[in-house]
C-alpha cells in the first residue's frame, strides 16, 4: 500500500474516532420498554389514551384531531430537503417498565434511568442538587414517552406552583388542562401539531398562581433512548396575574442510523403582568458527518400575551437535530405585551434548520424584538423563517428584527427570510440583516495568541452569539458555551 | 536565538523574500527598516507562520528549533509573539475573555498550569496598569471600537501577559501621536530582557528615538542589503531609501 493511503486511512480513523467523541450524549440506555404496537391508527390512539387512563373528553380530542391529520398535508414551505416520512414505521408509545406503578419518590425510580440523567449531566436527587449549587432547579424528565421524575414539587407547592407531569395535570387538575390546552395551538394548527393532539405521550406542565414569582428555576429535559420511537411531548404553562417564572428545555437523544421523529407542542399563556421566559438547549443527535440518522425537530411552539403589560421571552440555542423545523411565536393580544425571540442555530455537515419566530401584534403598544444568529459550517443550510405582523388595533407597535449569519467554508449556506405584514400605520418596524464569515485574519489573529484552531472558532462563534446566549440562565449559558465548540467541531482546516 | 537563513518566500506567485538572512542574539533588540513593498510585513507573517505565505527555501531557527514546521500556535507557545500592524477586531469576545484564553492556551502548552480567574485577574491589573489599559477596555470587544492608541496599546499588554521569548513589532508605531507612541515604547522597553529577543519592524526612524535598537537593518527588494548600529537609522532618515534600492535590484 502506498504512503498516501496509508495515511488517507489513517486520517478515517482519526476522523471516525473523533466522530464518536463529538456526541456524547449518544450512548442507549438498555432497558427494557413498554411499547405499543408499530404505526400509527385509531387503535393505537385508542391505545395510549387507555394506557394513560385519560377522560373520555381528551380520548375525543385525540381522535378528532387524528382523523383531522390523515385530510392535512405536510408542510411545504420550509428550505429543507428530507424523503417522505412513513408514519407507520415508528412507535408511538414507548416507556420503560419500571415506570408502570408511577413512582412516588426518586427512591422509587429504576436506577438505570437514574443513571442515564446522572451520565447526561442531569442531577436529580434533590440533597446533592441542593448542596452543590446555589441556584438549584427543578426538574421534570422525560423518557421516551413518559415523565419518568419531577424533583422539588413539594418545596414548590408550597408556593402554590403546579409543576407536574401533564399526565399527573389531566389527573389531578382537569379544569386547568382543559381550560388552556389547545388555546394556543389548535390541533388543526398544522400537521405536526395535529398529530401531535393525537398521539402526546407526555410533557410537563406548569401553573404560577397569581402574584407568585417562582422561587426555582424549573426545567423538563427530554430524552429519546428507544429505537424508531417518536417523542410528542406536550408542554403548557400558565403565569396567573403578576406571576413569574423562568423555564428551561434540554433535549439529547442516541446515536442511530434511523431518522427519529420528535413533534413537540408548546403553549405558554401570560395574564395581567405576568413574564414567562423559556430557553431551550436542544441538542438531539444530529446525524453523523455524511448525514446519515439524526432527529427529525418538528416542534410548534407558540405563546400568548392574554393580559396586558405581560410578557414571554424565548430563547434557544440549536445546535443539533438533522432537521430543525420551528418557529417559536408571541401573540401579543393584552394592550402594552412584550414578545422577544432569541435565537442562535448552529448546523454542520448536513443538518438543515429552517428557525424563526412569528409575532403578531394585536394590543394596543405592543412590543417585540427579533435577534436570530445563524452560524452554518459544513454542508449544512441554515433558514431564519420570520414573520412580523401587526392588526389594525395594534396602534404603536413597534418590532425590532435582527438577524446575522455566520459561514464557515463555502459549502454551506444561509438565508434570511423575513415577512412584514402591517395594518397600522403607526406601526414602527425595524429590520437588520448581516452575513459574513469568519475571516482569515481573525482565526489567525487567535492562533498567533497560542489558541488552537477548533478552540478560536468556538471562540469567534460564541462572540457572535454574545447577545443571545446573555440571556440564557448562568448554568445553561456555560453548557451551550461548550455546546457551540463541541458542535463546529471538524470545520475548519 | 533566532537565525534565518537563506529564506525565500512567495505569495500568490509573486516572490517576496529572496534569500534573507538575519541572526538576532539573545536579549538583542533588531530594528529592520524599509520601503514600502520591501517585505516587512511579509517577513513577520512568516515568522509567525501565516498560511498563505508560501516558504520556498531557507530556514528559521529559534532556539536552534526549526519553526518553520511549527503552525502559528506552537509558535506562540514556543515564545514567538507578533504585535499586529492592524490588530484585528472580533465582535462579542471580551478582551478579558480573549487574554484568559490565549494565555492558558499557552500556560497548557508549555505544561505550566493554567490559571483560574482570581489568580488571572490580578496578573491583568497589575500588567494593564503599567500600559495605562483601563479595565472598561478590557469589557470591550477585542478591538472593536478601539482608537488606533488603544489597539496598538492592547497590542503589547498582550505581549506582557504572553512573555515571549522573540516579539516581532510590526510597525507598532504607525498611527499613533507622540504620547501614545512613548506609552507603547515605555512597554516593550519595560520587557527587554536578557532571554528575550525583539525585531522592531519600522518605516521611519521616529520609533526608535524610543525603542533604542543594538543592531539596525535595511530590508530592500526581500533581502538586507545593509547593518549597522543605531546611527544607521539617522543616516536612512536625511537620505532616503533609495540608494538601497537600486543596490538590491
Amino acid at each position: 500500500m502506498s504512503d498516501i493511503s496509508n495515511a488517507r486511512i489513517e486520517q478515517q480513523t482519526i476522523d471516525q474516532v473523533n466522530a464518536l467523541d463529538t456526541y456524547s450524549a449518544g450512548f442507549v440506555t438498555d432497558i427494557e420498554s413498554d411499547k405499543a404496537p408499530k404505526g400509527l391508527s385509531e387503535d393505537i390512539v385508542r391505545f395510549i389514551s387507555a394506557k394513560k387512563n385519560e377522560p373520555e373528553w381528551l380520548l375525543e380530542y385525540r381522535l378528532k384531531a387524528y382523523r383531522h391529520w390523515l385530510k392535512m398535508p405536510e408542510p411545504s414551505w420550509a428550505k429543507v430537503d428530507f424523503p417522505e416520512i412513513d408514519y407507520q414505521d415508528y412507535y408511538y408509545y414507548a416507556a420503560p417498565k419500571s415506570s408502570e406503578n408511577a413512582p412516588e419518590t426518586l427512591d422509587d425510580v429504576d436506577p438505570k434511568l437514574l443513571e442515564t440523567y446522572e451520565k447526561l449531566g442531569i442531577p436529580l436527587r434533590e440533597q446533592e442538587i441542593l448542596a452543590g449549587v446555589k441556584n438549584p432547579v427543578a426538574v421534570d424528565v422525560v423518557f421516551d414517552s413518559v415523565s419518568v421524575a419531577t424533583t422539588f414539587k413539594k418545596k414548590l407547592k408550597e408556593k402554590g406552583v403546579i409543576f407536574c407531569s401533564i399526565s399527573d395535570a389531566i389527573k389531578d387538575y382537569p379544569e386547568l388542562v382543559k381550560k388552556y390546552m389547545g388555546s394556543v395551538v389548535p390541533y388543526h394548527d398544522n400537521k405536526h401539531a395535529c398529530l401531535n393532539a393525537a398521539v402526546f405521550t407526555d410533557g410537563s406542565f406548569v401553573y404560577i398562581p397569581e402574584g407568585v414569582r417562582c422561587p426555582m428555576e424549573l426545567s423538563t429535559y427530554f430524552r429519546i433512548n428507544e429505537m424508531n420511537t417518536g417523542q410528542f411531548e406536550r408542554t403548557l404553562i400558565i403565569a396567573d396575574k403578576g406571576a413569574y417564572v423562568s423555564y428551561l428545555e434540554g433535549c439529547t437523544a442516541p446515536m442511530r442510523d434511523e431518522n427519529q421523529l420528535h413533534a413537540a407542542v408548546v403553549e405558554l399563556i401570560t395574564h395581567d403582568d405576568a413574564e414567562i421566559k423559556y430557553s431551550t438547549v436542544q441538542n438531539w443527535y444530529p446525524g453523523d458527518e455524511n448525514g446519515k440518522g439524526g432527529i427529525y425537530n418538528f416542534v410548534t411552539k407558540r405563546g400568548l400575551c392574554e393580559g396586558k403589560n405581560s410578557k414571554i421571552s424565548w430563547t434557544q440555542v440549536e445546535t443539533g437535530s438533522a432537521i430543525t423545523w420551528k418557529y417559536p411565536s408571541c401573540i401579543l393580544k393584552g394592550d402594552g405585551s412584550q414578545g422577544e425571540f432569541y435565537s442562535v442555530a448552529i448546523t454542520n455537515n448536513h443538518q438543515q434548520a429552517d428557525t424563526g419566530t412569528k409575532m403578531v401584534h394585536i394590543g394596543k403598544n405592543t412590543k417585540s424584538r427579533i435577534i436570530a444568529k445563524g452560524i452554518s459550517a459544513g454542508h449544512s443550510d441554515s433558514t431564519y423563517r420570520g414573520q412580523v405582523k401587526v392588526l389594525a388595533g395594534a396602534d404603536n407597535a413597534r418590532n425590532f428584527t435582527q438577524c446575522d449569519s455566520l459561514l464557515i467554508g463555502g459549502t454551506c449556506g444561509a438565508h434570511t427570510v423575513p415577512y412584514i405584514d402591517a395594518k397600522n400605520p403607526t406601526a414602527t418596524l425595524e429590520h437588520e440583516a448581516t452575513t459574513s464569515k469568519i475571516s482569515d485574519d481573525q482565526l489567525f489573529y487567535c492562533r498567533q495568541r497560542g489558541i488552537g484552531e477548533e478552540e478560536a472558532l468556538a471562540l469567534i462563534v460564541n462572540g457572535f452569539c454574545r447577545e443571545v446566549m446573555q440571556n440564557l440562565p448562568m448554568e445553561f449559558a456555560v453548557e451551550a458555551q461548550k455546546l457551540i465548540g463541541i458542535s463546529l467541531e471538524g470545520s475548519v482546516g | 536565538m533566532i537565525k534565518i537563513k537563506d529564506l525565500t518566500a512567495e505569495i500568490d506567485g509573486k516572490q517576496i523574500l529572496n534569500g534573507l538572512n538575519l541572526e538576532i542574539g539573545a536579549g538583542e533588540v533588531h530594528a529592520i527598516m524599509g520601503p514600502n513593498g520591501a517585505g516587512k510585513s511579509t517577513l513577520s507573517y512568516i515568522l509567525s507562520g501565516r498560511e498563505e505565505y508560501e516558504v520556498t527555501g531557507g530556514s528559521i531557527e529559534m532556539n536552534g528549533e526549526n519553526i518553520l514546521e511549527m503552525s502559528p500556535e506552537e509558535r506562540a507557545a514556543a515564545g514567538v509573539f507578533l504585535a499586529f500592524q492592524y490588530p484585528v477586531e472580533i465582535p462579542g469576545v471580551q478582551m478579558s475573555t480573549f487574554l484568559k484564553t490565549a494565555l492558558n492556551s499557552v500556560r497548557k502548552a508549555r505544561g505550566e498550569e493554567e490559571l483560574d480567574a482570581l489568580a488571572l485577574l490580578k496578573l491583568m491589573k497589575q500588567k494593564q496598569k503599567q500600559i495605562g489599559v483601563s479595565d472598561e477596555m478590557l469589557k470591550r470587544a477585542v478591538n472593536v471600537g478601539f482608537s488606533g492608541g488603544e489597539k496598538k496599546r492592547n497590542e503589547v499588554l498582550q505581549m506582557m501577559m504572553l512573555e515571549p521569548k522573540f516579539a516581532v513589532l510590526d510597525e507598532t508605531d504607525s498611527g499613533l501621536d507622540i504620547d501614545a507612541l512613548k506609552v507603547v515604547s515605555e512597554g516593550v522597553n519595560a520587557l527587554r530582557a536578557e532571554d528575550r529577543s525583539f525585531l522592531v519592524i519600522t518605516h521611519y526612524q521616529r520609533l526608535l528615538d524610543y525603542i533604542k535598537p543594538d543592531v539596525v537593518h535595511v530590508l530592500a527588494k526581500g533581502k538586507i542589503v545593509k547593518t549597522g548600529g543605531p546611527e544607521l537609522a539617522l543616516d536612512l532618515e536625511k537620505n532616503g531609501y533609495a540608494q538601497f534600492e537600486e543596490k538590491a535590484a
